[in-house]
């Protein structure tokens, strides 16, 4: 049982002092758990923590793969709305994020 | 009548500023003198100073505690200039060894800023050991620090105790309610908080932080994103109630918001400010409130005068080569500070002796926006070369600053000007609402399509300092009987 940070994330730190069983480490490109050290904040707090304070949707994935912020869930821009704008702004020549 | 221009009686010693652009006439007026001694060098706290003095920010902050509606972590742009955006993250030692390359490579350099690109106090260690080793380091150096204010009051004390004596907190909100529509969420003891209930904590750290900062005697500045529709009337209320908190200085800036960065007003189609009404702003706090108005909305790690960027000058492999004696590299420091310090003191002594007089003692012709293309207190820049125009407001009361308009250069000042007739149709489109352009030179094209547009250009007062050569224009058009007319009678932007 552990969770699992994935290549979206931006390395800003926020996760590692918050992780309430030091399983979080620094690494290339991006930060890491510890899956043996990760208890998934069970029993501890009520969510896990560094999902709690992740800013990007879909960088932590549970066990089973599952982003814990889904799109839109942490932005409040709909992933609909996302979608249009990037159409928007290719439209109009920029590069779409 | 005298004119008042330079505030004399409001500001005795230090705060009379020949270069009054940025604030409140009597900025620094009411201050005591140990105050104005702590803003005098400070770029992001006086208005004159931001001629004179640069500023640095080290990015060591990347973690933060909550989500705003106009910043997004995940896209990062080096060619861009927006807070919340830096191309390199540092440790506290590459922080620290950065800043005396810095020190003593612009020796003007007095303040160093910690702004993120997170939130400062959700990166504690980082911050404090960067703020530790400096103070220890370069005691020349005056430090400062960014926050949002959630974590603020769990921090005052060692703030105090790193002799960090100015602070900024970005205020945009006392209700809830409006809390809710800027920040989706706060991480807040273990939890991530939604809406309403997040704001409502946030809104109550900040107050709490801002009256603990002030009964310390720490200087706070307050930041407000001003949002069209959504804080826009609220930020009035904000203004009065800090300062009855002991803020002494409010920074009003305009919300950025485009698709291309991600951010959720950007996305959602959230508009900005245009210029009047910023400035419509600005002018309704400013009874109440010591309005700041030379911000540039700097990035997390800028380097140099407001409204420059010499970051890239300082990159870490660059700085690595560096060999830094910061012993000498200060008492280099000190005698450019006196110099700069004997300059500012010429010039005032020189502006105390100078009035513009008028014939009639009651109020007369209406106030004029002008723009000014110039980089410190006198008039300098090429029309064609001019990257930002400073925009004052002329009246009978004298000139005031009153923000600033960005600019692309479109002369590059040799063969082609490429796309240069479309880069000058959005200058004059950002000088909206000017009717006189101040600049050294300009050429003959762009002097055509800028009367055509209604906005006259003057290359007369070059080299001449900005406020009297805008108030020697503004005394030219009541002369020439061109202010007669109600101000409503010339459209503004």
């Amino acid at each position: 049982m552990a969770l699992e940070i994935i290549e979206s994330c931006v390395n800003c730190f926020a996760c590692q002092p918050v992780c309430p069983n030091d399983a979080i480490y620094e690494a290339k490109p991006h930060f890491l758990i510890n899956e043996d050290k990760c208890t998934e904040c069970v029993g501890e707090f009520a969510d896990a923590q560094c999902a709690s304070i992740c800013p990007i949707e879909g960088a932590i994935l549970d066990e089973l793969g599952v982003a814990l912020n889904p799109p839109g869930s942490l932005t409040g821009i709909p992933p609909e709305r996302w979608a249009a704008a990037q159409l928007e702004i290719q439209a109009r020549g920029g590069t779409p994020l | 009548m005298d004119l008042p221009i330079y505030q004399e009686e409001a500001a005795p010693k230090g705060g009379c500023s020949a270069g009054s652009c940025g604030s409140t006439d009597d900025q620094l007026g009411h201050l005591s003198d140990d105050i104005r001694k702590k803003v005098q060098d400070h770029p992001c706290y006086s208005e004159e100073a931001h001629h004179y003095f640069a500023r640095m920010h080290v990015a060591v902050a990347p973690a933060c505690n909550i989500q705003c509606h106009y910043c997004n972590r995940k896209y990062d742009c080096a060619n861009e200039s927006r807070p919340g955006v830096v191309s390199e993250l540092m440790t506290p030692d590459q922080a620290v060894k950065k800043t005396l390359a810095v020190a003593a490579t612009i020796p003007q350099m007095t303040v160093l800023g910690i702004a993120g690109p997170g939130d400062p106090l959700a990166n504690p260690e980082r911050t404090f050991e960067t703020f530790r080793q400096l103070a220890e380091k370069a005691p020349d150096i005056k430090l400062c620090v960014s926050t949002n204010g959630l974590a603020l009051p769990d921090h005052v004390e060692e703030l105090s105790k790193h002799n960090i004596d100015h602070v900024t907190i970005t205020i945009n909100c006392l209700d809830p309610d409006v809390g809710a529509q800027i920040y989706p969420w706060i991480f807040w003891k273990n939890k991530r908080i939604y809406g309403r209930e997040g704001a409502a904590i946030l809104i109550e750290q900040q107050q709490k932080g801002l009256e603990m900062l002030t009964a310390k005697g720490i200087l706070v500045k307050v930041n407000s994103v001003l949002i069209p529709g959504v804080n826009d009337q609220h930020l009035k209320e904000v203004s009065k109630v800090v300062k009855a908190k002991g803020a002494f200085l409010h920074n009003v800036m305009p919300l950025i918001a485009e698709a291309e960065h991600g951010t959720f007003y950007g996305v959602m189609g959230q508009r900005s400010p245009n210029p009047a009404e910023l400035k419509d702003l600005q002018d309704a706090c400013e009874g109440d409130m010591n309005m700041m108005r030379h911000c540039r909305q700097c990035r997390a790690d800028a380097v140099g005068l407001l409204g420059e960027d010499r970051g890239s000058e300082f990159t870490l492999d660059k700085i690595e080569e560096m060999d830094i004696d910061y012993d000498k590299a200060m008492e280099f420091r000190a005698e450019v500070r006196k110099g700069i310090q004997a300059e500012l003191d010429a010039k005032r002594a020189e502006a105390h002796g100078k009035v513009v007089s008028l014939e009639k003692d009651e109020p007369q012709g209406r106030p004029v926006l002008m723009a000014v293309a110039a980089k410190g207190p006198v008039i300098n820049i090429h029309f064609g070369h001019a990257k930002e125009f400073l925009v004052y407001e002329a009246s009978y009361k004298g000139a005031k600053f009153i923000g600033h308009r960005k600019a692309e250069a479109y002369c590059a000042g040799d063969e082609t000007c490429g796309d240069g007739e479309s880069i000058l149709g959005k200058t004059i489109k950002a000088l909206e609402g000017c009717e006189t352009v101040l600049c050294s030179k300009i050429g003959y094209e762009p002097w055509g399509e800028l009367e055509a547009a209604g906005i006259q250009p003057n290359g007369e007062h070059a080299m001449e300092p900005i406020e009297e050569a805008v108030m020697a224009v503004w005394n030219e058009m009541l002369a020439a009987g061109k202010l007669d007319q109600p101000a409503e009678a010339k459209k503004r932007a």
